[in-house]
């Protein structure tokens, strides 16, 4: 009687192990369909910034409907941890909302990674406020350097300008992992990393939103789409980078007009992945369909110009004698 | 009879004798105490319920069978969590297979062959009881460096983060089922012993049965609570949009805790309803292991 109640309980516990491997199991038909014909296939991963995370995102779900034996993939570990990933190796492209640096550099050329740059799309940095705040328009960088910089203490509007109302300053922004914060701190405080601390510092930039749009004297950045979709509770403020105050908006980022707070988006895929035809086809992909996918993941589309600037990048490692030879 | 008239005078008229005056501070402390105590168990609930509310009435929209058979999008309406769900049962699975046997080989050893006066007995003991409460993300980086980088080069695949998961709740496994352990009369061991058993057929036939019920409660509130973690996951390289199950042990992955971190901090309001709905699945799996832990302990506990 002991024994059977004992077999029971370990077969219990057996069955509950074998769901989730015997579920699993059944699946592997489901993504490589059964045309056998001359279509692409191949896995790609692809990581780094969250906040090219949506658009890269947006562009592998597009390419899939085309290619359904290709399975991109897409990680976000923000632009330096993926860098890491990138140059062991373990990524074929990595997600960038800056430029590569120095030492990434240092690490990709020691791992024998090589890599090449794409511009993919603009994103803008919005500096928003209180609907309710009447006074803060328009801001100079100065200004914003007065309120953001290392060491500030200014917790009070009137300290910002004297013709400001006496309304207690509240402060939003990004942790110091997101590409946001380097950028911002970078273009406004001067040298990247470089910013006051008592802030309330969030990865989740909805926070960022609840916070201003409860706080008369709040003040927060994130980007532009992050904007865009809460534009109801928030106010935007237009930024004077020394010819006049610029609403930050599609064109203005576009054109670079809105200094300094707009930038360029990457997207860094390795020489060696770009061999393989489906990701190469797949970076053509991105970059043909470069305006659609902006536009579904909330970002500014690059120019006409840009866009031949990245196909000129990918035509001079792709172009040439690798895609039929593959 | 006296105590009831001690009662009857304390409501009614101001207390006269000691007798009196002491019975209403007892009876004071008592309700109190009672207050308290109740007041813990709604303080608990209240998060609970408050928590199950908000998602369901944010996820209602978005709860429906096209969440569950639908991969990640990048469009709010049509994202579904099925790789996140195969994920999260890969991950369970390789829990189950790996942390379970070693758990309880462990808590058999420290309870029934240790010698625990051995300096190093006592040592390991410490160690256990600690690791129990190291930080998940801690694990996370041993199992980045020592299982997808470094020596096993695993790679960030579902292997690496069910093996990462079984690192983090083996402390859990295996002082649950010591206590399960140690829960057995030692007369149930003597009288095996005494009958000519060795130590290991008196442990493998009695003892070991006769704890099954609590080690696999402690078990699976363990898995429970791998199933919820995020951070470790994180850090081994989960995916945000990966729109395939994982077809094998080295398989790419992402689980629900992962989908759910991101969706939230998505910008568009669709995905927070994504998030929420999510969450409530995430719950009803908790809740049904939940359930199956406490019907095996019903079910196969003994009383002496």
């Amino acid at each position: 009687m002991k024994r059977i109640r004992w077999i029971a309980m370990v077969a219990a516990v057996m069955a509950i192990a074998l769901v989730g491997v015997a579920c699993g199991g059944d699946e592997p038909s489901d993504g490589a369909g059964g045309d056998g014909t001359a279509a692409l296939s191949g896995d790609i991963r692809i990581d780094g910034s969250s906040t090219v995370g949506p658009l890269t995102e947006a562009a592998a779900e597009f390419f899939q409907g085309e290619n359904p034996d290709v399975r991109v993939t897409v990680g976000i570990s923000g632009t330096g941890g993926g860098f890491e990933k990138f140059c062991a190796g373990e990524t074929d492209a990595n997600d960038a909302s800056r430029q590569i640096e120095t030492d990434e550099e240092e690490l990709c050329t020691t791992a024998g990674v090589e890599w090449v740059e794409m511009q993919v799309a603009n994103d803008g940095i919005a500096v928003v406020i209180n609907p309710e705040n009447d006074w803060a328009d328009n801001l100079t960088v100065e200004q914003l350097k007065m309120i953001w910089n290392e060491g500030s203490t200014i917790d009070n509007w009137n300290q910002v300008d004297p013709s400001f109302p006496d309304v207690p300053l509240e402060l939003f922004g990004p942790g110091t992992d997101s590409g946001t914060f380097d950028y911002f701190t970078d273009a406004i405080n001067g040298e990247e990393g470089v910013s006051r601390t008592d802030y309330q510092a969030t990865e989740d930039d909805n926070v960022a939103v609840q916070g201003v749009a409860g706080s008369k004297g709040g003040m927060a950045y994130f980007g532009l789409s992050y904007y865009e979709q809460n534009a109801a509770q928030l106010k935007v403020v237009a930024v004077d980078g020394g010819s006049g105050p610029v609403t930050p908006s599609l064109e203005t980022v576009q054109s670079g007009e809105y200094t300094p707070l707009s930038r360029p988006l990457f997207i860094y895929p390795s020489a060696e992945a770009l061999q393989r035809p489906e990701m190469a086809a797949f970076m053509q992909f991105y970059l043909d369909n470069a305006q659609s996918i902006a536009e579904q993941a909330l970002f500014v589309p690059i120019t006409a110009e840009q866009t031949a600037a990245a196909q000129a990048v990918l035509d001079g490692i792709v172009g040439g004698a690798s895609p039929s030879a593959e | 009879m006296s105590t009831l008239r001690t009662q009857k005078d304390a409501s009614t008229t101001p207390p006269v004798s000691l007798t009196s005056r002491r019975g209403w501070w007892h009876r004071t402390r008592d309700g109190a105490f009672r207050g308290a105590v109740t007041g813990s168990v709604l303080v608990g609930l209240a998060v609970l319920v408050a928590l199950i509310v908000q998602s369901l009435v944010e996820g209602w929209p978005k709860l429906n069978w096209n969440l569950i058979t639908s991969f990640p999008s990048s469009f709010p309406e049509k994202a579904g969590i099925q790789s996140a769900i195969f994920g999260t049962f890969w991950m369970v699975g390789i829990v189950l297979v790996v942390a379970i046997p070693i758990g309880v080989g462990a808590a058999i050893y420290m309870e029934q062959f240790a010698d625990t006066e051995a300096w190093y007995n006592r040592f390991i003991d410490v160690i256990i009881q600690n690791l129990a409460a190291v930080p998940s993300i801690v694990y996370g980086i041993l199992g980045l460096a020592f299982l997808a980088r470094g020596f096993l080069n695993l790679g960030p695949v579902v292997l690496t983060a069910g093996l990462t998961l079984s690192f983090l709740v083996l402390p859990v496994v295996i002082i649950a089922s010591r206590e399960a352990l140690r829960a057995v009369p030692s007369s149930i061991l003597d009288g095996a012993l005494a009958l000519g058993a060795t130590r290991w057929q008196g442990v493998s036939r009695q003892v070991l049965p006769a704890a099954i019920p609590g080690i696999a409660t402690g078990s699976i509130l363990a898995v429970s609570r791998a199933i919820g973690e995020a951070a470790p996951l994180l850090l081994l390289g989960a995916l945000q949009f990966i729109t395939f199950n994982p077809t094998g042990l080295n398989s790419s992955f992402t689980a629900l805790p992962i989908q759910i971190f991101n969706w939230v901090s998505r910008p568009n309001v669709g995905f927070h309803v994504a998030a929420a709905a999510a969450i409530i699945v995430l719950l009803c799996i908790t809740l049904l292991m939940n359930a199956v832990a406490i019907w095996l302990r019903n079910r196969f506990q003994q009383t002496w």
